[in-house]
């Protein structure tokens, strides 16, 4: 009866209630992860579980038995930060940061998603492969709500992380 | 060592081009990001402390009455469950900003629906939030509740005539008479609303989300009866507050008053629901704009009238007019603020009050106008610059409004014509572009902050002002290091805690500008006791990277020091230097739309916005803070509207799924040019604020871009694509 989360094992918690959220930020004390809305709304609690983005305030924690979690600590620390985080600091794409850990967990599936081919609301052709274009990136960040505006620097860093990876 | 100035004078000694480090205005990495990025950077919700209990707070179903008994044994019995709070110190609404004292008390008279009256404490959260739910209420009605404004009676807030402006509209070659309304705003900070607070029989500390801790203090303990030195806030990182945290919140008191019953630490942290539905609006507003002009489009007269609302006992009306008084010119002039009294939550400071919803109407009548004219608008808008303030007669400090339309027109590559709408189109998508002006009132307080030079070749600033994004960590650290010859790695600013000293808060674009002064001061009183130790004068001294250089000698700033570190207390003031000048930050907005033709939906597909802010701090959180206050315009102008259910007063939209706040899709890339200016009467670093401007008036650029694509002029924020169909000609 575990959870991993970033590689460590972690005991279900003992009330049901208890959303994933609440429990990386409470139980795990991994506080990297934000409550913004606690309805799915925001984008803020978004985590990676088998490496796919969820609203991780929108899932019970006992669901969760097994499953391998990536929260924002997972991607890279102080001393070696992973490249999404480093280009979001390069491009300022944050100002109070509450919604950024969110933003870069979101960021760095959706890349996976439009690589496996996965079609959005702003793909043109659904035939090809949809391309890596500011328009596809928007529509796809677009649960992540940032209210400071950092959004042109957010799609920057974003793009420069794409563009290397490319 | 302290150094103290009260600024009566400008400062034109611009005292920071002099200095050699090279770093001030420089584009430069915020100083926390990497904490910020890695999830490392701890917000007042995620402090812990040992034998922490969790509340939650029970809101008022109801709009107008008082609680008559809470049935607190409908709770205690449930698991976990050890206290419900609904001491007569809990205060029912926020402080406004720097009121420096306790808000409306007793929460038990609610005065508005899902006003908080009791707080229910368990040993975890969702203990604390089953048993809120389930807290039984009595409560009786207290009398009327009016809820419309436009029903409801009014008070006068503030008037200016000058000449007549009814005269001056009947000889006036061209007139323009509109009526505009804007709908009721969010803060909508991510972070929402949340204190941690713990009592150990004599001090309460307190980590909360705030803005102005030097005013917070003094709310926390005038509310809990306490002294001002029981009361330690801590605050360093604030997950945006934009007016919402400028006072003390509910959930405060709360906590503080659990923490002190119980003697153990109290955690509550309000839902997103219960920010929207007890935190502060910016009010909503109907905006009255007359404008006489003769043959050549110079005004004769200039008039605006607005009605703004808030609940009884609340002093604030949102300052609708506060950049009209000088705008633009006009003899004969009419300005006028109402305030209805009705019960919706507290009205207050949501960024930018005044003119985030006071602008664009102006700057919609001066399109209305230019057309009328047969005039491009931004040549109508250059004709009517005031040499002074159209009423009092002060000169401006400096004002960069002509360059910024004139710069921001070229780098936009605006088309000089007079509008005609329905030019372009592109499949079912009218295209179009639009202009306005930006100002924004200048504003600096009274602020306080430490520098400590140390041997190792660093320097570390502290002061209790906050960084709320909005790059306080960032600018203080280039102020510091251009100062002291030290690049700003080797600055350690810390923030956020009433131990340091205090500082002029985040609010009202004032921060740069006063703390930013204060650190100054701090670093001339350094400069010259290293001046003085080396016995040469302040102006012979060159401090760069860790040297201390005058003519004929060079040594290392810790061989000065005596391996001992030196410490000094800026004090910065406010004197007559604002008052004997308008000082004012100016911009202009360029924007271009696409509207459906059959929908009325709107796209903005891009903005150039040029702004004049003074001194430039940092041209990296300086740039990012326009492009935040532009997306702020792109939702004030098309989707931003607090809506108010009409027979109950309940707010209707109370979350983020119902209330929108723009979303990356609606945000186009954004162009954000920085006009060199040099700002004497503002601040003695020359700098006016920035956090504000880039919302004041861009949203009316916006609007004048859906006439220019579409043919619709809309009379209501936010144009929503049933009102631009609505407004829209026929095909």
């Amino acid at each position: 009866m575990a959870i991993s989360i970033n590689g460590q094992d972690y005991p279900l918690p003992a009330d049901p209630r208890t959303s994933l959220l609440d429990f990386l930020r409470r139980e795990a004390g991994l506080t990297g992860t934000k409550k913004g809305c606690d309805h799915g709304q925001c984008g803020a609690c978004t985590v990676l579980v088998g490496g796919v983005r969820i609203n991780s305030c929108l899932s019970l924690a006992v669901t969760h038995e097994g499953d391998e979690v990536t929260t924002i600590e997972g991607l890279g620390t102080l001393a070696a930060p992973g490249a999404m985080q480093a280009a979001f600091v390069a491009h300022d794409g944050f100002q109070c940061g509450y919604c950024t850990p969110g933003q870069i967990c979101s960021a760095t599936a959706m890349l996976q998603e439009i690589a496996a081919g996965w079609p959005s609301d702003a793909t043109e052709d659904l035939d090809a492969a949809p391309a890596l274009t500011d328009a596809e990136i928007r529509e796809r960040m677009s649960g992540n709500l940032c209210r400071c505006g950092a959004y042109p620097n957010i799609v920057a860093a974003i793009r420069d992380v794409a563009g290397a990876e490319a | 060592m302290s150094v103290h100035l009260k600024q009566d004078k400008p400062d034109t000694r611009n005292v920071l081009d002099t200095m050699a480090q090279g770093v001030i205005g420089a584009d430069l990495p915020r100083p926390e990001g990497l904490i910020k990025v890695t999830g490392t950077a701890i917000y007042a919700a995620e402090y812990r402390a040992d034998g922490m209990l969790e509340g939650v707070l029970v809101t008022a179903p109801v709009v107008r009455g008082e609680i008559a008994s809470i049935n607190e044994a409908s709770v205690l019995g449930m698991p976990g469950v050890r206290a419900v709070i609904s001491d007569k110190r809990m205060t029912g609404r926020p402080a406004q900003g720097t009121a420096g004292e306790a808000p409306f008390q007793p929460a038990r008279e609610v005065c508005y629906w899902g006003q908080p009256v009791a707080l229910v404490v368990a040993e975890t959260f969702e203990q604390a939030r089953d048993a809120a739910k389930r807290l039984a209420l009595d409560w009786h009605g207290t009398g009327d509740a009016p809820l419309d404004p436009e029903a409801a009676e009014t008070e006068k807030d503030e008037s200016t005539r000058k000449g007549d402006l009814a005269h001056a509209m009947a000889e006036a070659a061209h007139t323009v008479d509109v009526t505009i309304t804007t709908e009721g705003h969010a803060s909508a900070a991510m972070e929402p609303h949340a204190a941690l607070a713990q009592w150990d029989g004599r001090t309460l500390t307190v980590h909360a989300s705030l803005q102005m801790l030097k005013y917070n203090r003094a709310e926390l303990a005038d509310s809990l009866k306490l002294e001002e030195e029981q009361v330690r806030l801590v605050s360093p990182y604030v997950g945006g507050g934009f007016g919402s945290k400028l006072g003390i919140s509910q959930e405060v008191v709360a906590a503080s008053l659990a923490a002190m019953q119980l003697g153990r630490p109290v955690r509550v942290v309000m839902s997103r629901q219960q920010v929207f539905q007890t935190i502060m609006r910016r009010s909503e507003t109907r905006q009255r704009i007359r404008l006489a002009a003769d043959a050549e489009g110079r005004l004769t007269g200039f008039g605006h009238e607005a009605l703004v609302s808030n609940l009884p006992g609340e002093d604030f009306a949102e300052p609708v007019l506060q950049s009209s008084q000088f705008l633009y010119g006009g003899d004969n002039r009419l300005l006028k603020l109402d305030l209805a009294r009705i019960h919706r939550m507290t009205a207050g400071s949501v960024r930018a009050p005044g003119e985030a919803v006071g602008v664009q109407t102006v700057e919609q009548a001066m399109d209305i106008l230019a057309e009328k004219l047969g005039m491009d608008p931004i040549a109508l808008r250059l004709r009517n610059l005031p040499d002074a303030h159209p009423a009092k007669g002060t000169p401006f400090s400096s004002r960069k409004l002509a360059e910024c339309l004139e710069e921001g027109a070229k780098a936009f590559g605006w088309e000089p014509r007079p509008r005609a709408p329905r030019h372009t189109r592109e499949g079912e998508w009218w295209i179009g572009t639009g202009v306005a002006s930006a100002a924004r009132v200048h504003a600096v307080v009274e602020a306080k902050a430490r520098v400590t030079l140390r041997p190792d070749r660093t320097a570390l600033v502290e002061t209790d002002m906050t960084d709320i994004g909005t790059g306080t960590y960032t600018i203080l650290g280039q102020i510091a290091g251009e100062m002291l010859g030290l690049m700003p790695d080797d600055i350690d600013v810390r923030l956020g805690d009433t131990d340091f000293p205090p500082g002029s808060g985040s609010g009202g674009s004032w921060g740069a500008p006063s703390c930013g002064s204060a650190v100054f001061l701090a670093c001339e009183g350094l400069r010259k006791d290293i001046a003085r130790r080396l016995d040469i004068g302040t102006d012979d001294l060159t401090l760069k990277d860790g040297l201390a250089r005058w003519d004929g000698g060079e040594t290392a700033l810790a061989d000065i020091l005596g391996g001992e570190p030196l410490d000094c207390i800026g004090h910065f003031e406010p004197g007559s230097s604002i008052e004997d000048a308008t000082v004012s930050s100016f911009g202009a907005f360029f924007a271009e739309v696409a509207v459906n033709r059959w929908t009325g939906e709107t796209r903005v597909r891009r903005m150039t916005g040029a702004f004049g802010i003074g001194r430039v701090l940092s041209a990296r959180t300086a740039r990012s803070q326009c492009l935040g206050g532009m997306t702020w315009c792109i939702g004030n102008a098309l989707t931003e509207s607090l809506m108010f259910d009409p027979v109950d007063g309940h707010l209707a939209n109370c979350d983020l799924a119902e209330y929108h706040v723009p979303v990356h899709r609606d945000v186009p890339a954004l162009e954000v040019l920085l006009l060199e200016e040099r700002d004497a009467a503002a601040s003695p670093i020359q700098a006016k604020g920035v956090g504000e401007l880039g919302l004041c008036g861009g949203a009316g650029a916006i609007a004048n871009a859906i006439y220019d694509a579409c043919g619709a002029r809309v009379f209501a924020y936010p144009m929503t694509p049933d009102r631009v169909i609505a407004a829209m000609p026929d095909i």
